[in-house]
C-alpha cells in the first residue's frame, strides 16, 4: 500500500444493524424509528431494504448503517453499506424465531460482535401450518442456535408483550434494543423517535417498555409443567384405583382420561375406560401411557352431541369472549357452522334404527335434502341455542347410537391387538396404538383417516414377521399424514 | 388510491435551493426531475419504481404549478411511447418502469425512438429488479441499452450521486440526441439519505408550446431510407457525442487511479459494496479512500475505450465488477483492449460468480482473491474478514457444540414465500378451483402476473406456466383442439387485464374460436404493485377515468360467454361459475369475472371509517372467525384449503393430544371464507363466527338480557351435570 493512501485514511466504521422480519410486521416502520433516532443524535444513517413481493407476508431483511458525524473529516461522506455481510452486522434483530434461524443461517450473527435481538413467539410457515398432524420445527433449536451464535443473545416473547400493551412487534424490539446497550443512545433518545412518529404513540410507549423490561430479566421464565390433572369427589373412587392398579408413570394419562370420559359420557364410561385397560397393566410404560391416551380420545370420539355439548357451555361462551377481546361495553353473538350430512344422523340414531336409514333408499332420498347445505346455528340466540342443548340432551342415549356400536367394536379389536402384541412386539404395539391418531377429523376426513388406519392393519401380520417392523409401521404412519390424496402411503405400502 | 398517502413525501418535492432532503432513493429521482425542468413524466408502476409513479399522483398540484404532465400508462410501451414527444421539440421528459419486465414491453417503442433519436433529453428511469428479494425473471437491462444504442447510466448508490445522474443524463441525451437510460437497482431506489436540494425549475419551452406549433421532420421517422440514416447517424455522430459527453464532464470516476498496477472497475451501482469489501480488507478507509485503484462506471454504455486503454496503461491486471450475465462488459473491455494492444489481465467471472447478485459477502470474496494474487504484501498479517474465507465444513455433534448447534438451528428454517393477506378476496376463487378439481379432476391452468400467481405455491399449488403480464390467455393459446371436451383455465388480474389481456388474451380468444375458460381477477386495483387505481377500479378518482367495468369490455371485443361473480367469498357462487363454465355445452370463449375488493386497501380505507362510527356512537357490527379448540382435532384441513395468514396453528392445550390445533387470529378481518370453507367442503363443526357489536342498541341490550336469563339458566344445568368431576 502506497504511504499516501495510508496516511489519508481515516479510522472509523459505521454501526450494522439486520432486521429480519416478514412484510406487513412493521420492520419499515421500526427502521424508520432507528433513521430518525441516528439523525436526531448526531450519526448519518442510511437504510434499505428490498421489499418487492416480500411485503405479502413473505421473509425480508431491513439493512442500516450508521455512522457518528462527529467522526467524518470535513468534506468527506461515509461510504454505507446496502447489504449486511456475513461477520460484519453488530446488531442483528429478528421479530419472529424462524426468522433468527434465518440470520443464522445466513451468517448475520457471530459471537465477535453481534447483539442479538430475537422474539420467541412463532408465525408458523405454511409447511408447518399445513401439515396434517405436527408439522412445526423445534424452537428448542433455534434458540439453541442463537445463544451459539450471538456475542449477546437477548431473546424474550415480543410478540406476546405488543399484544398485551395492544401494540404492534416493532415498538417491543425497539424497547428491547434501547435495552441492551448495544447503540449509543439513552432510553429518553429512544423513546423520543417514537414521540415524534406521531401515530399510536402510547400503546407503542407501552410495548416499548415491555420490551426494554423483557430485555433486561436475565433470563426466560421456564415453561410451566403440565401439573397433573386434579379430580372431584364423583371420580375419586376411580382416581383410587388409577393408584392401586396402575404404575405412578401412568397417572397424569389416566386422571386426563377420566376426567375427559366423565365429562363426555358418565362416571360409569369413566370406570368402563380403567376396564378395558386393564389387560395392558403391566406392559412396558411407554405402552401403557401411549394405549391409554389414545383409547382415552378414541372413546370420546367427535359425535354431533359432544360437539353441541362443548358449544353450549358456559365456560365456552366466555372464552370466545376473551378471545376477541370483548370490551365491557360491547355485545357478542357467536354463530356455528355446522354441515351434518345424512351419516352424521344416522350415526346418532339407535343403531337398528341408523343402519336402516343408511340402507334404505327412500328413507335417504327423504332426508338428504335437508343436509345438501351447511348451516348456519346462531348459539347465542334462544332458538340456536336450544337447538344445541337439545342435541346435547341425547347423550343419555348414546351408548344406544349407531356410531358407539360401531366406534367401539373397532376400539376392541385396536386395543385386542396392541394387547396381544405387547408381550411378543412391544415395539410394534406402541407403533400400533399410535396409528389411532390417523383416525381424526370429521366427515370426509374422517373417513380417510380410518381408511388409512385400516390399511395399516391390513399390513400387520407381515409388519409382524419383519425384522424392523415398528419402524415400517412407523413410517407409514407418516406416509399416511404426509399429503390428504393418501400419494404418499400408496407409494410406500407398494415398495414395501 | 395508492397503498399509502404520500402527503408528506409530497413536502419534499417542494424543497427549495439549498434545503436539505432526506428520504428514500426513488423520491430524490422524483425530485431531480422537478429541478430539471422535466415537461412530462409517465410510467407504469411495479416495484421498485411504484413510489416515483404514487407520489407523483399525490403531487398533482405541484405538478401542475411547473407545467408538468403526469399520466399513469396503460404499458411500459404506452409510457416509452410518450417520450415521442422529445423526438421534435425541445421538451424533456421521463418515464419510468420495472425492468426488465418492463423493458421487454417497452422495447418496441424504445427501438423506433432510439432510431430516429431525440431532441429534447429523453429518460428511462428504470428499476431494476435482480437478485434477492426480486419476483422476476433475472435477466438484465444491459441488453436492451446496447440492441438499440441507448446509453445507460448506473450511478453510485447515495443519493447525490443519483441526482446528479438524473440531470446529467438529460443533458447527456440532448448532446447526443440519444435517450438515456438510467438504471437503478432495489437497493438504491428503497435506500434512505439526504442530499442540497436545488429550486423546481418550470421548463421554458412547454407542451402547449409544442401543441400550438407542430414541426415534423420525415428524417425522424422510422422508415425507409431515414432508418438506414438513423442507423449510420447512431455510429457517426450520436455515439461519437455521447463519449464525447462523457469524457468532458467526467461522468465515470476514478480514485486512486496510479496507487498501484493493478485496479478494480466497476459499475457505478456496485460502488458501496467494493468500497466496504476494499474496507474490510484494510485497503480503503469508510470515506472512500482507497489504496487500489478504482475506476467507476457510472455510464455502462456506452464504454470509453480512452478512459480504458488510460487506466490499464502500466497495470498488469484489472478486476472487473459486473453484476448479471452475460457478461456484456467483460466482452467488450477484452475486445477493446486487444483491439488497442494492451497485456493487461482482464478478471471478472472467473474471479466473480458468472450469476446471481453480488452481495458484500460476494464482492469481498472475489477482491481478496484478485489482491492475494497480485499483492499478497498488501494483506498479510491481517485476518481475512469472515466472509471472504472459506465457507465452514458441516459440523458433527460430536464437534465444536456451538458450530453444531449453530448448524442444527439454521437446518430448521423454511423458506417463507409471499402469500395472500389476511382476508384476501382472491384466495377463496383458489379455493373453489381445488373444490371443482375434486369434481371435475385437473385442468390446465395458464397463470398471468398479479397477486394471483401465489395460488402456484402450497397451499394451492394451482397454475402450469406465467407467459407474462396480460398473457395468462394467450399462454393458453395453443390448446384450442375440437378433439377433446376438456376446457383449460386461463387466469389474468385486472392489471394484467388493462395492461394488454384484453387484446393479447381476450381478442385473440375471440378472434381465434377458443372454447377454453378465462378467469379475471377483478379486485379494484393494481394490487400487486401497491394498489394504484384502473380503468376498471370502482373508486372515483378526480384525475383519472375509472368505473369501466370489465364485463362491458369482454363482451365489447366479442365475448358472449361472461359471468360476474361480484362476491368472490361465496365459495358456492365462485364454484358454480366454475363448473358451468367448465362443463356447459356451449361453445367459444367463456371469460368469469371474479370480483372483490382487494382486502389489503379495502381495510385501508374502512379502518380509518369504522372507528369513527364506533366513536360517534354509532351500531357497528365487526366480525371475525374463531376455531374451539375442544373439537378441533388438528387435521388443518382448512388451512390447506385456505392458507390466510390468520388461520394458523398453535400448541394443544389438551394434555392428551399432541398435534397442534388450527386456532384463527386477532389480525382477522372476518371476511367469511373460513365458514365457507367448512361448509363447501364439509370439513368440521369447529368453526365460529363471532359478531361483536360496538354501541349495542336498545333491542339488543333487551335480547340480550333475555338470552342471558334462559340460556345462563341452562347452562348451570350443564354445570350442576358436570359438578364434582374437576376438582
Amino acid at each position: 500500500m502506497t504511504p499516501r493512501a495510508q496516511g489519508e485514511r481515516s479510522s472509523g466504521r459505521a454501526i450494522t444493524i439486520a432486521i429480519l422480519a416478514m412484510g406487513g410486521e412493521g420492520g419499515g416502520v421500526l427502521a424508520d424509528w432507528l433513521v430518525d433516532l441516528a439523525e436526531s443524535n448526531g450519526f448519518v444513517a442510511q437504510t434499505t431494504s428490498v421489499p418487492g413481493v416480500a411485503q405479502r407476508t413473505g421473509a425480508t431483511i431491513y439493512y442500516l448503517e450508521l455512522f457518528p458525524a462527529a467522526a467524518i473529516p470535513a468534506g468527506a461522506q461515509p461510504v454505507l453499506g446496502l447489504s449486511p455481510v456475513p461477520g460484519e452486522v453488530d446488531i442483528v434483530i429478528a421479530s419472529e424465531l424462524m426468522e433468527a434461524g434465518r440470520a443464522l443461517q445466513r451468517g448475520l450473527v457471530t459471537a465477535d460482535r453481534t447483539t442479538f435481538i430475537a422474539s420467541t413467539h412463532r408465525v408458523y410457515s405454511m409447511t408447518e401450518r399445513t401439515a396434517m398432524g405436527d408439522g412445526r420445527v423445534d424452537s428448542d433449536k433455534l434458540l439453541a442456535g442463537g445463544r451459539a451464535a450471538a456475542r449477546r443473545f437477548v431473546s424474550a416473547d415480543f410478540g406476546l408483550l405488543a399484544e398485551r400493551a395492544g401494540s404492534l412487534i416493532g415498538p417491543a424490539l425497539y424497547g428491547a434494543l434501547a435495552a441492551s446497550d448495544a447503540l449509543p443512545f439513552s432510553r429518553a433518545q429512544f423513546e423520543d423517535t417514537v414521540r415524534r412518529a406521531g401515530v399510536g404513540v402510547n400503546a407503542s410507549l407501552q410495548a416499548f417498555g415491555a420490551g426494554y423490561d423483557a430485555a433486561t430479566q436475565a433470563s426466560l421464565p421456564a415453561e410451566p409443567e403440565k401439573p397433573v390433572p386434579a379430580v372431584g369427589p364423583r371420580l375419586a373412587a376411580l382416581a383410587q384405583r388409577i393408584a392401586l392398579e396402575f404404575p405412578a408413570a401412568a397417572r397424569p394419562t389416566l386422571q386426563a382420561a377420566i376426567l375427559r370420559l366423565a365429562d363426555y359420557q358418565d362416571v360409569a364410561y369413566a370406570q368402563h375406560y380403567l376396564e378395558l385397560l386393564q389387560p395392558l397393566r403391566a406392559a412396558r410404560a411407554d405402552l401403557l401411557d401411549e394405549t391409554a391416551r389414545h383409547l382415552a380420545l378414541w372413546m370420546s370420539y367427535e359425535d354431533t352431541i359432544r360437539v353441541a355439548d362443548l358449544k353450549t357451555r358456559r365456560s365456552r361462551f366466555q372464552r370466545v369472549g376473551g378471545e376477541v377481546k370483548l370490551a365491557g361495553d360491547q355485545q357478542l353473538d357467536i354463530n356455528e357452522f355446522m354441515h351434518p350430512r345424512l351419516e352424521e344422523i344416522a350415526d346418532t340414531l339407535p343403531a337398528p334404527v341408523g343402519r336402516w336409514l343408511l340402507a334404505t333408499r327412500w328413507a335417504r332420498s327423504c332426508v338428504e335434502p335437508f343436509t345438501r347445505k351447511g348451516r348456519i346455528v346462531r348459539t347465542s340466540s334462544i332458538r340456536g341455542y336450544l337447538l344445541l342443548y337439545a342435541i346435547a340432551s341425547l347423550r343419555g342415549m348414546r351408548r344406544r347410537s349407531l356410531r358407539f356400536q360401531v366406534e367401539h367394536e373397532r376400539i376392541g379389536q385396536w386395543l385386542a391387538t396392541v394387547a396381544r402384541l405387547a408381550g411378543t412386539h412391544p415395539e410394534l404395539a406402541l407403533e400400533v396404538a399410535r396409528s389411532q391418531r390417523l383416525i381424526k377429523g370429521y366427515g370426509d376426513t374422517h373417513a380417510r383417516g380410518w381408511g388409512n388406519y385400516q390399511r395399516l392393519v391390513a399390513v400387520l401380520p407381515r409388519l409382524q414377521a419383519a425384522p424392523h417392523g415398528a419402524q415400517q409401521l412407523r413410517d407409514l404412519s407418516q406416509a399416511a399424514l404426509a399429503d390428504d390424496t393418501g400419494q404418499a402411503l400408496e407409494k410406500l405400502l407398494a415398495a414395501a | 388510491m395508492a397503498e399509502r398517502s404520500f402527503a408528506s413525501e409530497v413536502k419534499l418535492l417542494r424543497l427549495g435551493e439549498g434545503e436539505q432532503f432526506r428520504g428514500e432513493g426513488i423520491l430524490a429521482v422524483t425530485k431531480a426531475l422537478l429541478q430539471s425542468g422535466v415537461s412530462y413524466v409517465a410510467g407504469y408502476q411495479g416495484a421498485p419504481i411504484s413510489h416515483l409513479m404514487d407520489v407523483l399522483t399525490d403531487a398533482n398540484d405541484i405538478l401542475q404549478e411547473l407545467g408538468v404532465r403526469f399520466e399513469h400508462s396503460a404499458s411500459e410501451a404506452t409510457a416509452t411511447a410518450t417520450l415521442g414527444a422529445s423526438v421534435n421539440y425541445p421538451l424533456r421528459g421521463a418515464v419510468t418502469f420495472k425492468s426488465t419486465v418492463g423493458t421487454n414491453v417497452a422495447s418496441d417503442a424504445l427501438a423506433n425512438l432510439a432510431s430516429g433519436g431525440v431532441t429534447g433529453g429523453a429518460l428511462l428511469i428504470v428499476g431494476e429488479d435482480y437478485g434477492e428479494g426480486s419476483s422476476i425473471m433475472q435477466e438484465r437491462s444491459h441488453a436492451f441499452a446496447m440492441k438499440s444504442q441507448v446509453w445507460l447510466l448506473d450511478p453510485r448508490p447515495n443519493l447525490p450521486s443519483i441526482v446528479n445522474a438524473v440531470e446529467q443524463g438529460f443533458e447527456l441525451s440532448e448532446a447526443s440526441n440519444t435517450p438515456v437510460m438510467l438504471e437503478l437497482r432495489i437497493r438504491a431506489c428503497h435506500v434512505h439519505g439526504s442530499f442540497t436540494a436545488k429550486a423546481n425549475k418550470r421548463p421554458a419551452f412547454t407542451l402547449k408550446d409544442a401543441i400550438e406549433a407542430p414541426l415534423r421532420d420525415v428524417n425522424r421517422i422510422v422508415l425507409p431510407p431515414a432508418s438506414y440514416l438513423h442507423e449510420q447517424e447512431k455510429i457517426s455522430r450520436r455515439w461519437p457525442a455521447a463519449v464525447r459527453f462523457i469524457q468532458e464532464r467526467g461522468l465515470n470516476e476514478f480514485f486512486a487511479a496510479d496507487a498501484q498496477e493493478f485496479g478494480i472497475v466497476l459499475q457505478g451501482g456496485l460502488y458501496n459494496a467494493v468500497l466496504r469489501a476494499l474496507e474490510l480488507l484494510g485497503l480503503a478507509d469508510a470515506f472512500g479512500n482507497s489504496a487500489i485503484p478504482l475506476y467507476v462506471l457510472n455510464v455502462t454504455y456506452p464504454l470509453v475505450d480512452a478512459e480504458f486503454t488510460r487506466f490499464c496503461a502500466g497495470k498488469r491486471a484489472i478486476l472487473l465488477v459486473e453484476e448479471g450475465q452475460p457478461d456484456f462488459i467483460e466482452q467488450a473491455v477484452n475486445s477493446m483492449l486487444r483491439k488497442a494492444d494492451v497485456q493487461t489481465r482482464v478478471h471478472g467471472k472467473d474471479l466473480l460468480p458468472m450469476a446471481g447478485e453480488y452481495t458484500g459477502a460476494v464482492v469481498v470474496k472475489a477482491v481478496a482473491r484478485f489482491v492475494e494474487s497480485y499483492a499478497p504484501q498488501l494483506l498479510a498479517g491481517r485476518e481475512l474478514p469472515l466472509a471472504a474465507r472459506p465457507a465452514p465444513l458441516p459440523a458433527l455433534p460430536n464437534g465444536d457444540p456451538k458450530v453444531f448447534a449453530i448448524q442444527q438451528a439454521a437446518a430448521e428454517v423454511q423458506p417463507r414465500p409471499p402469500s395472500f393477506c389476511t382476508g384476501c378476496p382472491e384466495r377463496p376463487i383458489f379455493t373453489a378451483m381445488k373444490l371443482i378439481e375434486r369434481e371435475l379432476g385437473q385442468h390446465h391452468v395458464s397463470c398471468d402476473i398479479g397477486c394471483h400467481l401465489f395460488s402456484i405455491l402450497p397451499p394451492f399449488n394451482i397454475g402450469a406456466t406465467t407467459m407474462g403480464y396480460g398473457l395468462g390467455w394467450a399462454g393458453a393459446s395453443a390448446f384450442n383442439t375440437r378433439e377433446t371436451d376438456k376446457r383449460t383455465i386461463s387466469i389474468m388480474g385486472d392489471g394484467g387485464f388493462w395492461h394488454n389481456g384484453l387484446t393479447s388474451g381476450v381478442g385473440n380468444a375471440v378472434f381465434n374460436q377458443t372454447d377454453n375458460l378465462l378467469l379475471v381477477v377483478d379486485n379494484g386495483y393494481s394490487a400487486a404493485t401497491g394498489g394504484q387505481d384502473l380503468p376498471s377500479s370502482r373508486a372515483a378518482n378526480t384525475l383519472r377515468n375509472t368505473n369501466n367495468p370489465i364485463e362491458k369490455a369482454v363482451r365489447g371485443v366479442g365475448v358472449d360467454w361472461v359471468r360476474t361473480v361480484d362476491n368472490t367469498y361465496s365459495l358456492e357462487r365462485m364454484r358454480d361459475a366454475l363448473r358451468d363454465a367448465l362443463t356447459t355445452k356451449q361453445k367459444g370463449p367463456k371469460v368469469i369475472v371474479a370480483q372483490s375488493e382487494c382486502m389489503l386497501n379495502k381495510q385501508r380505507r374502512i379502518r380509518p371509517l369504522i372507528k369513527k362510527r364506533i366513536a360517534g356512537g354509532e351500531r357497528v357490527v365487526r366480525e371475525r372467525f374463531g376455531i374451539d379448540p375442544e373439537t378441533c382435532t388438528g387435521d388443518h384441513s382448512c388451512i390447506r384449503l385456505s392458507g390466510c395468514p390468520s388461520l394458523t396453528v398453535k400448541p394443544n392445550p389438551d394434555p392428551l393430544r399432541r398435534d397442534p390445533i388450527a386456532t384463527v387470529i386477532d389480525s382477522c378481518v372476518g371476511c367469511g371464507l373460513c365458514g365457507e370453507v367448512a361448509h363447501a367442503a364439509v370439513l368440521c363443526p369447529s368453526f365460529y363466527r363471532a359478531e361483536i357489536i360496538n354501541n349495542p342498541s336498545r333491542w339488543d341490550r333487551f335480547k340480550a338480557r333475555l338470552r342471558g336469563a334462559v340460556i345462563g339458566w341452562l347452562q348451570a344445568r350443564i354445570e350442576r351435570r358436570l359438578e364434582g368431576l374437576a376438582a
